[in-house]
């Protein structure tokens, strides 16, 4: 179709083909290093947000284990696998063991997609620092969250108590409400970049600029919908401990508990990962090409996770800085603003691939389409009739303050639902009473007692 | 599913011919797939019916991409496991585990029209397998790293050129179910059955529609605990009736009557001669007093009562 796009086919064949002739046990070498990058993420990162969000709070943070407290969570993942394990009696015990694991694993596994850097030679190999490329390894990443959420849902099913399983619905709902966001807002890189392989993205962004400042309505919403996909703060509702205890992890403990842990903080370190992919140029270093020195060999994986751990820093500043979204609206902000910004914003990029790639329509022409087409929508606006406010027939009157007060002329019920139902109460039970005092009728003593109890009960 | 995967699939030609890795990988995701299949029939649970068919999903997503249509396998996980099964399971989770399912029939014969079309798609499906072994020819092996291949451009290009009619129509059958199901679940707030807002509700209290113009009185309102077992005290110290929970058994309840008919000289203090401390001095309202230990949690009024009772007795 145009030449942009066959070359963009054309590059990742040559990285494909590179990973494809790895030895063995450098797959193995990579896959071990992507898996750990998890884990070694989440002991750092646990660590880190406390000791920040300390700071921010005027507070120290963890500080006794280690230097600085720096060892905590070292600590931590020490002591709870020794923990107690306790099963609540009405879990489904199966799907209660393979909730914790539906969870880590994915979480896992998307990393893999990521291309940390270009081309290195690892003990005489020529190779690149990325473990699989495939022609979509966009959707892999993507496939793993949806993949992630079963966990978060299935353990609050399982765990068979209410409160988890608030947790479990809340997070169901959110995750698909904000994947659609978020697919969407990827869905404008992959058509700019004319590929969805993550290599392909980076690569068309080493080319033509980073696509945060390019796409700057995709990278918005991506990193909101992101937020609300990885379950934190200020969108930890299916966790929510003011609402719901822990969500759907209430009922968990020792291990399996530890698990959701690190599923939660991988997911964050994989979205940052794919943020950087899809948005900050991978592992460019900003201002320099892609053949500067200061882009070859190993340096691009160390920009790669400076990038990513601004980001990780960003989540953290959220935690620290934001109230928790009431959920009503969240679930307004994800359906009713990203969603539909969404879908105009890609409409816009699209038509203007479109004119693009039809050759003959210049920038200018663009502009001039685009800015009556804009002048037309202003002006159909004007045509939508206001709203019309509703008339004060029948109001309550309220003071300046705006709280409303009793009219003067308040009519008091003179019975309420309740005070008759306690009235029929009463009275059935009189009757009982009576009925009682009757058959009782013959032993001495018993009248007397009879009517008093009538007479207490009569009052009530 | 690692690169060297489809590579080596792509080498295995245009003959159709099976490499030994697909042939492996098709007799275990497949067994899988039927396995979920049929587990997902004949399991009790409706939420493990659920995952069941999540698994058959995940393997067909998988044979998809080692058929070297990588997108649609990622497609199939996506949509099919990660948001349509989602609902499912959403919509499951509402109704609650320990509900079964219902064994009366609602719709009138609908036994016989299922056992009908069942047999119908059995035979459709069994009709176009034998026919798919004996008569159409495969199709050639792409590459999903050409546009042309079974990447995102290759399924755009046959959706979007050669069958655009058809989708068009399967779009407008979604999006009018879509509307629809909306049109059908919307209650509009201005209507007169429409919910009330926060707002409304203040101002339907304050007319007088509802029991009383505040919400009713919370847990321990006066009280030094914040329990749900401690009951609200009215102005005068008796107990706010509509703060005691039905299902909590409330001790602090008993204690605060106790101690308020005490200082009300209701209730005698220990005798000298007793040997257990709280007990009346005489025994003649034995039965009165018994009953109002059980029915402690009643109001002020009945108090009252109780002791003007009390005094007669004596007298």
């Amino acid at each position: 179709m145009t030449p942009f796009l066959a070359q963009a086919a054309t590059e990742p064949i040559n990285r494909a083909e590179l990973l494809a002739d790895d030895p063995l046990w450098l797959i193995l070498l990579k896959a071990v290093v992507v898996m750990l990058i998890g884990p070694i993420f989440t002991v750092v990162l646990i660590v880190g947000e406390r000791k920040t969000v300390g700071r921010m709070q005027n507070r120290t943070g963890p500080n006794r284990v280690g230097p600085f407290g720096m060892l905590q969570s070292l600590a931590d993942a020490v002591k709870l696998p020794f923990k107690e394990q306790v099963i609540p009696d009405t879990a489904d015990r199966k799907i209660y063991f393979l909730a914790p694991v539906l969870a880590v694993v994915p979480a896992l596994i998307g990393l893999a997609a990521i291309p940390f850097g270009g081309e290195v030679t690892i003990f005489g190999e020529r190779t690149v620092l990325q473990l699989i490329e495939l022609p979509v390894s966009v959707l892999l990443v993507l496939a793993g969250a949806s993949i992630g959420v079963y966990g978060i849902v299935l353990g609050g099913w399982a765990s068979g108590s209410p409160y988890p399983l608030l947790g479990g619905l809340r997070s169901a709902a959110q995750v698909i409400s904000y994947e659609i966001a978020m697919g969407l807002s990827i869905i404008g890189v992959v058509l700019y970049s004319q590929s969805m392989a993550t290599s392909g993205i980076v690569a068309a962004q080493a080319e033509g600029g980073w696509y945060f400042y390019l796409l700057l309505p995709s990278f918005v919403i991506y990193m909101i919908s992101m937020v609300g996909e990885t379950n934190r703060a200020p969108f930890d509702l299916p966790e929510a401990e003011s609402e719901l205890v822990g969500g759907f992890h209430t009922e968990y403990s020792s291990m399996k508990f530890a698990m959701f842990f690190l599923a939660e903080y991988s997911n964050m370190v994989i979205v940052s990962a794919f943020a950087t992919t899809l948005f900050l140029g991978g592992g460019m270093f900003p201002l320099a090409g892609a053949d500067a020195a200061i882009n070859q060999g190993w340096w691009p994986a160390l920009w790669f996770l400076a990038k990513m751990c601004v980001i990780l820093f960003g989540f953290i500043w959220l935690r620290g800085t934001l109230p928790r979204f009431r959920y009503d609206q969240f679930m307004k902000l994800g359906w009713k603003v990203l969603v539909p910004a969404a879908l105009v914003w890609l409409l816009l990029i699209a038509t203007v691939r479109a004119l693009r790639n039809a050759s003959d329509v210049s920038t200018g022409q663009i502009l001039i389409i685009g800015g009556v087409a804009i002048v037309v929508v202003v002006l159909l606006m004007l045509l939508i009739p206001e709203k019309e406010i509703p008339d004060d027939e029948g109001v309550v009157t309220t003071t300046g303050g705006g709280h409303p007060v009793p009219p003067l002329d308040l009519k008091v019920p003179e019975t309420t639902p309740r005070r008759k139902a306690l009235d029929a109460k009463r009275r059935s039970e009189e009757k009982q009473q009576t009925e009682l005092t009757s058959s009782t009728a013959g032993s001495p003593g018993a009248p007397g007692g009879g009517s008093k109890e009538g007479e207490s009960h009569g009052d009530l | 599913m690692t690169a060297g995967t489809p590579l080596v699939l792509a080498q295995a030609g245009t003959d159709a011919m099976v490499s030994t890795g697909e042939a492996v990988a098709f007799w275990i995701l497949g067994p899988v797939a039927v396995a979920g299949a049929l587990c997902m029939i004949f399991a009790r649970n409706a939420v493990h019916s659920a995952l069941w068919l999540v698994m058959t999903m995940l393997s067909l997503g998988m044979l998809y991409m080692l058929q070297q249509a990588p997108f649609l396998g990622f497609t199939q996980i996506i949509v099919y496991t990660g948001a349509i099964m989602m609902l499912f399971l959403f919509v499951l989770m509402m109704v609650g585990r320990e509900s079964s399912d219902s064994v009366l029939e609602v719709l009138r014969g609908q036994r016989l029209v299922a056992a009908v079309l069942g047999i119908g798609i059995a035979g459709v499906l069994a009709g176009a397998l034998t026919r798919a072994l004996t008569e159409v020819p495969a199709a050639p092996a792409m590459n999903p790293w050409t546009p042309e291949g079974g990447g995102a451009g290759g399924l755009a290009r046959v959706i979007f050129q050669d069958y655009l009619f058809p989708f068009e129509l399967t779009s407008a059958l979604l999006i009018t179910a879509a509307v629809g199901a909306m049109v059908l679940a919307f209650t509009d707030r201005h209507s007169k059955q429409g919910r009330r807002s926060q707002r409304d509700l203040v101002e339907a209290r304050f007319r007088g529609e509802y029991e009383r113009p505040s919400p009713k009185p919370g847990p321990g309102v006066y009280a030094t605990s914040n329990s749900v077992a401690t009951p609200a005290l009215l102005p005068d110290g008796s107990i706010a009736p509509e703060s005691l929970s039905d299902l909590i058994e409330s001790t602090p309840t008993a204690q605060l009557q106790a101690h308020r008919k005490q200082l009300a000289s209701r209730e005698t203090g220990p005798d000298t001669h007793a040997l257990v401390g709280g007990e009346p001095r005489d025994g003649s309202g034995d039965g009165d007093d018994a009953g109002d230990g059980d029915a402690a949690a009643d109001d002020a009024a009945k108090g009252t009562e109780d002791a003007v009772t009390a005094t007669e007795d004596k007298a």
